[in-house]
């Protein structure tokens, strides 16, 4: 995997006139085993996968992610454990690991990015490391064929966004909202706009998340992304002991939208 | 000061603004901000009357006879203690208030450890007319009762953390989580030396009045400047903002970290290693995953795993000496002051007295200045309750 696969991922979602779906799981949530086989449901519904590597501290996350991330740390999961299931089960579409910056450096970047292209991953959100803050770690990234996403914010402006998506490989994640992850009943106003701001200017597909939870959130912002990043929501729904394909399968239809309504994209 | 806000708050290879991209621009407004204010004679005036009629500054510099006499030397207190609110944090809460309003805010949350800072901004708030709002662990919310009524009463809303440990790091967690959620009209009051550049700087300005007046004071009565400076260090506010007056004399800087009781402890700079916390770089216990580890001290402002960047970088170029005092050492520094000279220390500052006796121990005759940096009032319920005193 590389980001070679993630372009093509999202470049066979575009061609096939749909929207790529970008489920969240955290790794070791619910349980060590759950999280093995939910990662394989995922990979048959998904363009590409974000795996969180559960941390102890982390400031982007609202309550259900903490949640998830407390209970699999708890169970022992670790980054090691983490690559070793992704390099064992290699779940089809291409996987983004989701981490805090420290946990990157903990090992050193350099290993951290050895380990993780091993282990066939494509790219890694790191929320903490905002642009300024990444130097010449995009290129190390790449020197392993790993796309560090790029993120960006409403509070984000437009220089800042120019500068920031210049450079954006992969793709480039849209935090919706001012906020922490987490299900929200609407969006603000000013969030199409902010959108449509950054797609007219990325030279890489835009995703989508933070408060992605209904088919009508991905309705509202479809002619607007190429992606969208379902993460609390799914979350959620395995701790209530749904199943993967069940609480995607509404998304995965709402994704694909286009291919039913003939809705241009 | 040698390290400013022109190397976008790097001290070494300290500091930063590891945040997540949605408080990017706060940063750079709050920068901004805080450099025009600093230039700006009209804020600075207006700050200075507020230090001096509200905050009762300058606060003495008292010579506390009957402990140096018992640990042989000389023990000089600045006296904190003596401040509205009764701890230094009070000096960084008046400011970052009148840079606030600056901004336009409207809405201050901030977290507590001890509870010290989270009233300073309750007050500084009431004073202000802006609503506050305290993330406080649940833990430090049963610790520090008398500081959690006292903020009731000042109008701020306190909410308690029961996430994980329950303590500073939990709240500091839930006040950055809050800001990211409402960056518009809300300004992230932090307490302390920590946190993504400009914090470090501005909370060690705000509280380097300390080491000014120290160092002033200290000079007209003595004709010299003293052997060492002493002071506890949690996030390392009090401690920078004495640090600051001495940087460039030929004094010794002692911090003193949390020692806990000898298992689980609160002291970075003696047994972490560098890392990512709270927005920045800086000495940290964490494992060999980057999982920030656990802490322990029976006081609560210095129970957190990290440590301001400054002082990371002060350890690192051995300019200042950092050194660990356990939970039983700090509470017999802390009956040995209110016992021999009639003031009742903050269990926090009790750590940098502990160090001074132990100093004086092995060097005697030293002039050293120690921090008084609070007050104990607020640890009498919580001590007695536990048999402590």
């Amino acid at each position: 995997m590389s980001v070679h696969q993630l372009e093509a991922a999202f470049a066979r979602a575009a061609e096939e006139g749909r929207k790529a779906l970008m489920p969240f799981l955290m790794s070791g949530h619910p349980a060590n085993a759950a999280f093995e086989s939910n990662l394989e449901a995922a990979g048959a519904i998904a363009d590409v996968i974000e795996v969180g590597v559960p941390f102890s501290d982390p400031l982007a996350d609202g309550p259900v992610i903490q949640a998830a991330a407390a209970q699999a740390l708890a169970g022992g999961t670790t980054l090691a454990k983490t690559l070793d299931v992704l390099q064992r089960r290699r779940p089809g579409p291409p996987v983004v690991l989701m981490l805090s910056f420290n946990q990157v450096l903990a090992g050193g970047v350099e290993r951290f990015v050895a380990r993780a292209a091993n282990a066939g991953v494509s790219g890694a959100i790191i929320p903490d490391l905002p642009f300024e803050e990444q130097g010449d770690l995009r290129e190390l990234f790449a020197s392993r064929d790993i796309a560090l996403i790029p993120m960006l914010a409403p509070t984000t402006n437009e220089a800042r966004m120019r500068a920031i998506l210049e450079r954006a490989q992969g793709f480039v994640y849209l935090i919706s909202v001012a906020g922490v992850t987490g299900a929200r009943d609407a969006y603000p106003a000013g969030t199409i706009d902010y959108i449509r701001k950054a797609q007219s200017l990325s030279p890489v597909p835009v995703c989508v998340g933070f408060g992605i939870s209904k088919p009508a959130h991905i309705e509202k912002l479809y002619e607007h992304a190429e992606g969208f990043i379902v993460g609390s929501a799914l979350v959620r729904g395995l701790e209530r002991g749904e199943s993967v394909a069940r609480i995607l399968k509404p998304l995965r239809a709402a994704c694909d939208a286009a291919l039913a309504t003939g809705t241009q994209s | 000061m040698t390290t400013t806000i022109k190397t976008r708050g790097r001290f070494g290879v300290y500091g930063g603004q590891y945040v997540p991209e949605t408080l990017i621009a706060n940063l750079h407004e709050l920068e901004q901000a805080f450099e025009a204010a600093s230039a700006d004679e009209e804020f600075q005036s207006e700050l200075r009357a507020i230090l001096k009629d509200f905050v009762g500054r300058s606060t003495p510099l008292y010579p506390a006879e009957r402990i140096g006499a018992d640990w042989g030397g000389r023990v000089i207190l600045k006296r904190e203690d003596l401040t509205h609110t009764g701890a230094h944090k009070i000096n960084n809460a008046v400011g970052q208030v009148l840079l606030a309003r600056r901004l336009g805010k409207t809405r201050i949350v901030a977290e507590t450890g001890a509870g010290q800072h989270g009233v300073a901004t309750a007050a500084a708030c009431a004073r202000a007319g802006l609503e506050c709002v305290v993330y406080m662990g649940a833990l430090d919310c049963e610790r520090q009762r008398p500081n959690v009524e006292r903020m009731n009463l000042l109008g701020a809303e306190v909410i308690p953390c029961e996430a994980g440990s329950r303590n500073l790091k939990i709240a500091i967690n839930e006040a950055i989580r809050d800001w990211i959620s409402n960056p518009g009209d809300t300004h992230y009051l932090i307490g302390s030396v920590v946190g993504p550049h400009p914090y470090p700087t501005i909370v060690r300005e705000f509280q380097s009045v300390i080491g000014r007046e120290a160092r002033e004071q200290y000079l007209e009565r003595e004709g010299e400047l003293p052997d060492a400076v002493i002071a506890c260090v949690g996030g390392g506010s009090n401690a920078m903002g004495m640090f600051a007056g001495f940087l460039e004399d030929d004094v010794e800087l002692h911090g003193v970290e949390a020692g806990g009781n000898g298992e689980i402890h609160a002291a970075p700079l003696n047994s972490g290693s560098p890392g990512v916390l709270h927005g920045a770089m800086q000495y940290l216990l964490q494992d060999g995953e980057g999982q920030i580890l656990n802490t322990h001290s029976i006081a609560a402002g210095l129970d957190y795993p990290g440590v301001g960047p400054e002082h990371s970088a002060l350890r690192d170029s051995g300019r200042a000496q950092y050194h660990v005092v356990g939970d039983d050492e700090a509470l017999d520094a802390f009956r040995a002051l209110s016992r021999r000279e009639g003031i009742i220390p903050a269990v926090e500052s009790s750590h940098a007295l502990a160090f001074a006796k132990r100093l004086l121990g092995e060097r005697p005759g030293l002039n050293v200045i120690v921090n008084l940096s609070g007050r104990g009032d607020k640890d009498l319920p919580s001590l007695m309750e536990r048999g402590l005193l």
